[in-house]
């Protein structure tokens, strides 16, 4: 039988081949939830009757919505994880560690041909690993801490071919966002996307892992990134879809030619090309989230802000993606760079990209922002107007006062 | 059978943010959830609500983050099954897991203060009002079967293990 990655990494872990459309109990390799989703996790674990993890070794509680603490509310669900983790066994990741999905993939708890959960609908990242990730809610989590299982229906797979060299100044984001437009925001509902060419393979890691991040945007179950080119610290098995493997959808395209892309309020789907967008006067830019706020990402908007000034009247916010983004632009210079144009930075974490925490905007202001998703009241204010595009794309508005393409 | 009020909002891609927005997802209370839910689409929605009756909405109910506390806000709200055109994945896992029924209707004519009774176990919805009735997609026995029991917290203490 011919198989999809999809298809291969969940034949593994059912014990026996299966195909799209078969429903499968699998077993999980690891399991993650943060404190948006971990106290209904907790709270439904302890109805099911749980006494004991299947594996504490296996589960990750992330603190970084709402961190550190802004409320009393708030700081009770964090200690509520902090008692939990400390009673079961496994591990925490409290406040400042940085952004769920980069802490799993930086510290390897999630790794290529894995079968992971995350309390979290941008789990797909891990798809930048060849591992196959799906964001569940807090109920489905809690059955999987209790028993190491969770029942799926195998997706059928688009395959999205990509070849062409991006333009300078263009990036991952920009290729996601096009994508997005191409297929909407339900294009892919149910279904896992594949995402190959050779775009894709000359990608590093952290792009690879903007594009399965914002494969969730299409309604993907996850999004798979070709392993070919994929290089990391330790060594791993490649899982590759076999050649005449069967897709729902096939599509390809040549990004030589593609520009700067931004997703207007309020969907990810709504994209244009920058050019339509140019002279948008912006009161406040963000650099964060799961998607965009890496060591690549710092380094683009530095590229764009050394030694220059904020527009007068623009606040920019960074959100490094985790302490260790942030030790790594401290050792080299990027922060400095990015704080002496005027950039404010705040606690690793996802706060402002999903409106938990800091950085809301005002009525009727205009924000650019690097983050996944714009849609009303996403950032803590229906009556704001949230515009998505890459880090140098943000760097770029924040010093111009408008949307620009970087230099 | 048992009818209730509709309440529809016949608008795609309804996302979990306009459902119960990021701010107030931090909490384990039930009524503080509810009291917000759908507030960015209609304000006056959490008070309209009479337990029992049902929300209808258009394709791709749902979509957005992976928050449990949207199915929560509208079965606390009083909401007793979602009737939409179609329904983002991780929606509608986490609505059947908490026991909220949700079903896929592709044709119907429902307007909103229709009298409607809902037969879940046939996917048939009956239009009291209008003397119609409309065919459900059917959900996978997984899912029946959770539903069935509640719940899937109520699921795994009958059965202990996925069956």
């Amino acid at each position: 039988m011919k198989q999809t990655i999809s298809e291969k990494i969940i034949s593994k872990h059912t014990g026996k081949p299966v195909k799209a459309g078969d429903i499968a109990i699998v077993h999980v390799d690891g399991v993650m939830a943060t404190d948006a989703t971990s106290p209904f996790a907790i709270k439904a674990f302890r109805e099911m009757g749980g006494k004991k993890l299947w594996d504490s070794k296996k589960v990750s509680l992330i603190i970084d919505h709402a961190s550190p603490a802004p409320n009393e509310t708030v700081a009770n669900l964090h200690k509520l994880m902090r008692d939990f983790s400390a009673e079961m066994g496994c591990r925490l990741y409290d406040i400042g560690e940085g952004i769920c999905h980069q802490l799993m993939v930086e510290d390897a708890h999630v790794k290529p041909g894995d079968l992971f959960l995350g309390a979290d609908s941008h789990t797909p990242t891990y798809g930048a690993l060849n591992a196959f990730a799906i964001g569940v809610g807090s109920t489905d989590l809690a059955a999987t801490m209790l028993t190491g299982k969770t029942w799926l229906k195998v997706p059928k797979s688009i395959k999205l071919t990509i070849n062409g060299e991006l333009r300078k100044g263009v990036t991952a984001k920009d290729l996601i966002l096009f994508l997005l437009k191409e297929l909407g925001v339900e294009g892919a509902n149910y279904q896992a996307v594949e995402f190959t060419g050779e775009t894709i393979q000359h990608m590093t890691l952290a792009s690879r892992m903007v594009i399965a991040n914002m494969s969730s945007e299409m309604g993907a179950k996850t999004g798979l990134v070709d392993p070919t080119g994929l290089e990391l610290w330790y060594p791993f098995e490649p899982t590759f879809a076999d050649k005449d493997a069967e897709y729902i959808r096939e599509l390809s395209f040549d990004v030589s030619a593609l520009r700067p892309q931004i997703a207007k309020p309020h969907s990810p789907e709504n994209v244009v090309a920058i050019d339509e967008l140019k002279g948008t006067k912006i009161n406040y830019a963000f650099i964060g989230s799961c998607t965009n706020t890496r060591l690549e990402d710092l380094h683009a908007a530095a590229d764009v802000l050394k030694g220059k000034q904020l527009s007068n009247g623009v606040r920019l916010i960074i959100a490094p993606a985790s302490k260790r983004v942030f030790n790594d632009a401290l050792k080299d210079g990027t922060i400095e760079i990015l704080s002496s144009a005027g950039a404010t930075f705040i606690t690793s974490g996802c706060g402002p990209c999903v409106g938990s925490h800091l950085g809301v905007p005002g009525d009727g202001e205009v924000v650019i922002s690097s983050t996944n998703r714009n849609f009303q009241g996403r950032m803590g204010n229906p009556k704001a107007l949230v515009y998505l595009g890459s880090p140098a794309v943000v760097a770029a508005s924040a010093l111009a006062g408008e949307i620009v393409e970087p230099e | 059978m048992h009818t209730t009020t509709a309440h529809v909002y016949p608008i795609d891609n309804i996302d979990t943010d306009r459902i119960i927005p990021g701010k107030y997802t931090k909490t384990l209370d039930m009524s503080a959830l509810a009291s917000h839910v759908l507030e960015d689409l209609d304000p006056d929605f959490a008070k309209k609500v009479q337990t029992g009756d049902i929300l209808v909405a258009g394709n791709n109910f749902g979509c957005g983050s992976s928050r449990e506390q949207a199915p929560i806000a509208i079965k606390a709200a009083g909401i007793s099954v979602v009737v939409a055109k179609t329904f983002a994945r991780i929606f509608y896992r986490n609505a059947i897991n908490i026991g909220l029924p949700v079903i896929e209707v592709e044709k119907h004519n429902i307007q909103s203060g229709d009298s409607i009774s809902i037969d879940l176990e046939n996917g048939v919805v009956t239009n009291h009002t209008r003397n119609e009735t409309y065919q459900a997609t059917r959900m996978p026995q997984q899912m029946i079967d959770i539903l069935n029991a509640g719940g899937l917290v109520n699921y795994l203490i009958q059965h202990g293990d996925y069956v």
